[in-house]
C-alpha cells in the first residue's frame, strides 16, 4: 500500500525539475527535454489518480498527452534544425530575432 | 516489496531528473531523460497500468528520445555555453524554490493519515479495456489526434527541408 501522496510528490518533483531546467538552461534541445520532463510528471499523477479512482480515463489522457508530445518533438526539432542552419547556434540567448 | 520497488525506481527518477539539470553536455541530459522515462514505465507497471507502461517505453523512451539523440548528433551539440546569471535569480530563486518545495510537500503530506493508499494490482489497465474505451467514448478525440499527427508529419517535413532559393 503506497499512499497516493508519494506519487504526487514524485510527480511534482519531476514537474519542478522540468520548470527549473526550462528557466535555467540555455540550450534549445535541453529546453525541449525539460518540457518532456514536465509532461512525464503530469502523466504520473494521471496514472496515480486513475488507479485510485478506479477509472481508465486517466490512461486515455496519458495516451493523448504522449501523442501530443510526439507531435511537439517532431515539429520542434524540425524548427531547431532550420534555426541552426541559419544561425549556427543552439543558444537561446542568441536567437532573438524571428526574421533572418 | 512494493514500497521497496517504488522507492528504488522513484530514486532513479529523481536522480535522472537532477542529472538532467546539472549536466552541461546535451547528450548526457538526453540519456538521463531516458533513465527517467524507463523508471517511470516501471512505476506505471507497479500501478497496474500495463498498457501505458508499454506505450511509455515504445513511444517515449523509444521513438521520441531516438529523435532527440539523432538531432543532437546531427547538430553536433556539445557543451552548453554559460551565460551571465542574474543576481535576482540567485538571491530570490533558490530560496523561493526551497520555500515552494517545503510548502508543496507539507500540503501533500497533510492528508497522509486518512489516505487509503493505492493498492498495487487493484486495477489492471489491460490493452483491451483501454482500446474499447478509445474507440467508443473517446472516438472523436482519437480521430482528431490522428489528424494532429498527420499535420505534425507534414510540418516537420516542410520545416526541416533545405530551401533551394
Amino acid at each position: 500500500m503506497i499512499p497516493i501522496s508519494w506519487y504526487l510528490l514524485l510527480s511534482s518533483f519531476l514537474f519542478a525539475c522540468g520548470v527549473t531546467g526550462f528557466l535555467t538552461k540555455r540550450n534549445v534541445i535541453t529546453l525541449f527535454m525539460s518540457i518532456e520532463l514536465m509532461l512525464n510528471g503530469v502523466n504520473l499523477s494521471f496514472i496515480a489518480f486513475a488507479t485510485r479512482l478506479h477509472q481508465l480515463d486517466g490512461h486515455i489522457f496519458v495516451f493523448f498527452v504522449m501523442v501530443v508530445a510526439a507531435a511537439e518533438a517532431a515539429v520542434g526539432l524540425a524548427i531547431i534544425i532550420s534555426v541552426y542552419r541559419t544561425r549556427e547556434t543552439l543558444n537561446v540567448d542568441r536567437v532573438n530575432l524571428l526574421k533572418l | 516489496m512494493h514500497e521497496f520497488l517504488f522507492l528504488l525506481f522513484g530514486a532513479f527518477c529523481v536522480g535522472g531528473a537532477i542529472n538532467l539539470l546539472i549536466q552541461r553536455k546535451t547528450i548526457n541530459s538526453a540519456l538521463s531523460l531516458i533513465v527517467v522515462m524507463g523508471s517511470l514505465a516501471l512505476i506505471y507497471l507497479l500501478l497496474g497500468a500495463e498498457f501505458v507502461a508499454v506505450v511509455q517505453v515504445i513511444i517515449y523512451a523509444g521513438a521520441i528520445m531516438v529523435l532527440y539523440v539523432f538531432v543532437i548528433m546531427l547538430l553536433n551539440a556539445g557543451e552548453e555555453e554559460v551565460s551571465k546569471s542574474n543576481n535576482i535569480a540567485k538571491y530570490f530563486g533558490i530560496p523561493g524554490l526551497f520555500a515552494g518545495g517545503v510548502i508543496g510537500i507539507w500540503v501533500l503530506l497533510q492528508h497522509h493519515p486518512e489516505d487509503k493508499g493505492v493498492r498495487i494490482g487493484e486495477l489492471y489497465g489491460p490493452a483491451s479495456d483501454v482500446g474499447m474505451m478509445l474507440f467508443t467514448k473517446y472516438l472523436l478525440a482519437f480521430e482528431v489526434t490522428s489528424i494532429l499527427v498527420l499535420i505534425a508529419i507534414m510540418g516537420a517535413v516542410v520545416l526541416a527541408r533545405r530551401s533551394n532559393s
